[in-house]
């Protein structure tokens, strides 16, 4: 059984930035929390005050007409000065947001790693872009990323508008179908961090997550390299069963196992399955009795996700699942 | 000097004349009949007094804003705990955007509407509302319209795609079945009520207002019914057209939100916010005038600064329209030009800081009394308040790239919306409840019902914000345990459970003040504008002499001479008709008498919307009936012309 633990503390907060564009909208959260804090404070006081000084009257009581007859020129002073004043403060919360976008756009991007993540309805489908076409290669619902070297992620979306938040490294951005954007990021720290869907799409909505793995550079460049590798042959009998089995059934029409005959781009591609900690999206870990349990019902696990129920005989499931956990 | 008008002589019509011979026999009753609605069934659906159509309005929106309130309540129950099990995610979905949908198009913007309907002409002087039939008329298709919707959703084809229906999550394409199509159609309806009523209002503060009651002497309140109907005027086309383009690319195939086929997704958004900004403040800004009114009358002074905050409410209202892109902060549109709309939006917060540092001012200098409705509204301070200040960290682009779509974003704008138009809403149901029903609600009760609010509010909302900066997004239906959310929701689902409460006991309040509530004044709270002259529940033609203004608080200011108008006749539904800016007479109109064909068109014209969601043919043979019924509606009738010919009186 693959080391869970992780999942036990997913990294999923934007009070605690891990990477330099999560710091710099850190920087003005903490800016604007404390001026915020202070108006605050002063307004409600102000009414507090109001109210405390203020004499008691009833429903009976004459009321006060004199500034009907004459302006109120020592109020007024008063409202003036404090309408400067929160002018003022807007100011400085504009002023902070414009440096705060033009720190965010100035990411120096030597270096970087390109992914081009598309959205599904429910989960996410990236492929590592490189110059050389032949270092590209796929994967779903799990990105690593070398810590301290730019990423540029491309979104785009398949169906729905989804919206990519990863908030320990940077704020949200949509996946909007017919069009492309674009989210820079670097992770400072090493660890891993969790994100989510952020904007509604649909039944699973909920559960639409995934994993970012920051690691050392060398340490991203072996998983790149082990990702490039095609599936390895099968090495035991139970395991060439489970290929066949795969291969056999309903699995191809969706999925790839790059090194196979399966080719489908339909669900997610499955070349390193056993590589990554979570299935169905970041909902739960991989390991065999979740595995088993999705591939036999994963309506039971996650209502209206695309992947039908698969009828197996016991022992071609165990060998299935002896295939993908060879996966690596 | 001050003088309060005495309820004996208002009673008798002889205020603010002291000296005056007041009504001359009969007259009141004469007044009464010429206004009345007929009896029976019949009757009751022929309608079309003012305040009869805006209790009803009211009631309604009342009833919705309770089944919205149930919703939240399951919603809260399902997220109590991490992995709940309350809700399924397809009931789940259903239920928020059941949720938003009431909240937004059944209740927060058309019950403002509905106490405006009934108080606008009691504050102008007026004996009515203009075009009484086609105030019925919206009333009718609005409650329709939410019938609809409940009843789509009792049969589990309820809509699930959000209050928002982002494309194309609810195109054709990812939405099938007729679910979206109910919420779109519940648009039209609503929206069509909503610029009734807006024209409705706009017409009758306009043209109807007592002689003398200048734009400069015109209550608050009255000034932000205005520029709120303004803002209906141009916000609700927008999203009657977003809606209509998407009922089109779902009945009839055309691709205005299709990327595929050269339609935009992004469409949608644009013209979707272009309306949905401008309705926070169609929200928000009637309770300003419920802020004005009650914090004057309790203050026992003028409100500060009148010309400030009627510029105030103007500058908000054209803001209004120049903030939408904040909503859409997370999409791909070009980084200098969001910054041009968090300037705006920051800009929108001077105006409000200035209507209340007018308020607090106000309280500094007045004396106070201390009641129920009073409390209601001084909660306005801290909740709005808090909600704004949230609402300036939405307003950075890079601040919102984090706390967009999380529960940061439920918190902050419940924190608005509760806090600046709830809040105050229910301090104002306290303040005029005596008006409307001639009977005080329980102050005891209400100081209860208040706290309990109050508290639970704070303890159900406060709690998200955390819960957004801790990485939870909104509109989720679950959520791991692993995540660390548990607790904060519970807490959050506890105070839920006290404003459900508190809610409660409002309900027992009004309904035991109802019968055996303390018998009102014309005037209990000693206030100063023209609603509190009549008598409580005011005669069904408001005003037995329409009086003549010669101030903003006439019932604090010393009467002057010209006191009222004379000459109206009592057998007809005859009101005046006066100019736009200084309320000078302009001629005698006569209402139409009461009928049930706006309820019959209404009729009519449901068929058309619902049928048109099954057939675009419903369009072409279910206008004949609506044809017909407002034809019947319109048709003059021979007696009452001959009548009217003959009382002209040329210049």
């Amino acid at each position: 059984m693959r080391d869970v633990s992780h999942l036990m503390k997913p990294m999923q907060d934007a009070l605690r930035p891990a990477g330099v564009q999560a710091d710099h909208i850190g920087s003005l959260w903490n800016l604007t929390l404390g001026l915020c804090t202070l108006v605050f404070i002063l307004v409600l006081a102000a009414c507090l005050v109001a109210l405390w000084r203020a004499p008691r009257a009833d429903a009976g009581s004459a009321p006060d007409l004199s500034s009907l007859a004459g302006p109120e020129r020592r109020t007024w002073r008063v409202i003036k000065w404090a309408t400067g004043a929160a002018t003022v403060g807007l100011l400085v919360l504009l002023v902070g947001d414009v440096l705060t976008s033009r720190a965010l756009a100035r990411l120096p991007l030597q270096d970087a790693v390109n992914i081009e993540l598309v959205g599904h309805q429910w989960w996410w489908e990236a492929r590592y872009r490189d110059a050389d076409p032949s270092r590209e290669f796929s994967t779903a619902n799990e990105l690593h990323i070398p810590v301290g070297r730019p990423v540029i992620v491309t979104l785009r979306s398949g169906d729905v508008i989804h919206s990519l938040w990863i908030p320990n490294l940077q704020g949200k951005k949509d996946l909007i179908p017919g069009r492309t954007a674009t989210l820079r990021l670097r992770a400072d720290r090493a660890g891993t961090y969790r994100g989510q869907c952020a904007e509604f799409c649909g039944l699973e909505h909920a559960m639409m997550a995934l994993l970012v793995e920051a690691e050392p550079n060398e340490r991203y460049e072996a998983w790149a390299a082990q990702q490039r590798q095609p599936a390895a042959a099968p090495g035991d009998p139970v395991a060439q069963r489970g290929h066949d089995v795969f291969l056999a059934r309903s699995c191809v029409m969706c999925h790839t196992i790059a090194g196979t005959s399966a080719g489908a781009k339909l669900g997610p591609d499955l070349t390193h399955l056993a590589s990554r900690r979570t299935i169905a999206s970041g909902m739960f870990p991989n390991n065999r009795g979740h595995l088993a349990g999705w591939i036999a019902d994963p309506q039971s696990l996650k209502p209206g996700v695309n992947m039908p129920a698969n009828a197996l005989a016991p022992d071609d499931l165990q060998a299935l699942l002896a295939y993908l956990e060879t996966l690596k | 000097m001050t003088v309060r008008g005495d309820t004996d002589q208002r009673a008798r019509g002889t205020w603010p004349d002291p000296t005056g011979p007041g009504l001359p026999p009969g007259a009141a009753q004469a007044l009464e009949r010429t206004w009345s609605d007929p009896p029976g069934i019949v009757g009751w659906f022929s309608a079309v007094n003012h305040k009869t159509i805006a209790k009803r309005f009211m009631v309604t929106t009342f009833i919705f804003f309770l089944l919205g309130g149930l919703l939240a309540v399951a919603i809260r129950l399902q997220l109590a705990q991490p992995n709940g099990k309350v809700l399924s995610a397809d009931l789940y979905n259903q239920v928020f955007t059941m949720h938003g949908s009431t909240m937004m198009f059944l209740f927060a913007v058309p019950v403002m509407q509905a106490v405006a309907m009934y108080l606008v002409p009691l504050m102008i002087g007026a004996r009515s509302v203009a075009f009484p039939r086609m105030n019925a008329f919206a009333y009718w298709i609005f409650t329709m319209g939410g019938i609809m919707l409940y009843v789509a959703f009792f049969l589990d084809i309820g809509p699930d795609a959000g209050w928002f229906a982002y494309v194309p999550l609810s195109g054709p394409q990812y939405s099938p079945g007729k679910r979206v199509d109910f919420w779109a159609q519940m648009i039209t309806f609503t929206e069509l009520a909503a610029l009734m009523e807006a024209i409705v209002l706009i017409t009758t503060i306009l043209k109807m207002r007592a002689p003398g009651m200048t734009l400069n002497r015109m209550p608050l309140f009255v000034w932000t019914m205005l520029v709120t109907s303004f803002m209906v005027l141009f916000a609700m086309p927008a999203v009657m057209l977003a809606s209509t383009a998407l009922i089109t690319d779902r009945l009839v195939g055309t691709h205005f939100y299709n990327p595929g086929e050269g339609g935009d997704a992004l469409l949608w958004q644009h013209l979707f916010w272009f309306f949905g900004h401008p309705e926070v403040y169609l929200i928000f800004i009637p309770p300003l005038g419920f802020m004005s009114s009650i914090i004057a009358t309790f203050s026992r002074r003028p409100v500060v600064g009148y010309p400030a905050m009627v510029l105030a409410l103007i500058a908000t209202a054209f803001l209004a329209f120049g903030l939408w892109v904040h909503h859409m902060f997370a999409t791909n549109l070009p980084e200098l030009g969001k910054t041009f709309f968090t300037a705006a939006s920051l800009m929108i917060a001077i105006p409000t800081a200035v209507q209340i540092f007018c308020w607090i001012a106000t309280l500094w200098t007045g004396r106070i009394n201390l009641k129920t409705p009073l409390l209601f509204v001084l909660a306005f301070f801290a909740i709005l308040l808090l909600g704004g200040l949230t609402g300036l960290m939405l307003a950075s682009v890079s601040l919102d790239y984090q706390l967009h779509d999380t529960f940061f974003v439920v918190a902050h704008l419940h924190y608005v919306l509760l806090g600046g138009a709830v809040f105050p809403l229910f301090g104002a149901f306290y303040y005029w409840f005596p008006k409307f029903t001639g009977r005080m609600l329980s102050e005891r009760l209400g100081r209860w019902n208040f706290w309990l609010f109050f508290i639970g509010f704070n303890v159900a909302f406060f709690p998200m914000h955390i819960l957004g900066l801790q990485g939870m997004t909104r509109r989720i239906y679950t959520y791991p345990e692993e995540m660390g959310w548990g607790n904060l929701n519970l807490l959050s689902t506890i105070g839920a459970v006290g404003i459900a409460l508190s809610v409660l006991l409002f309900v027992v309040n009004v309904l035991r003040s109802r019968r055996h509530g303390e018998l009102a004044s014309s005037d209990p709270w000693g206030a100063g504008t023209l609603e509190w002259s009549v008598a409580s529940p005011p005669p069904m033609g408001n005003f037995p002499l329409v009086p003549v203004v010669h101030g903003r608080y006439p019932l604090w200011q010393q009467p002057v001479a010209p006191y009222h108008v004379t000459g109206l006749t009592n057998e007809y539904r005859e009101v005046l008709v006066t100019s736009v800016a200084d309320a000078k007479l302009d001629h005698r109109l006569w209402l139409p008498s009461s009928t049930p064909w706006p309820f019959v068109a209404a009729v009519a014209t449901t068929i058309l919307f619902i049928g048109s969601i099954f057939t675009p043919w419903a369009i072409v043979w279910a206008s004949v009936p609506v044809a017909v019924a407002a034809t019947v509606w319109f048709w003059p009738g021979r007696a009452i012309t001959r009548r009217r010919v003959e009382t002209e009186v040329q210049p």
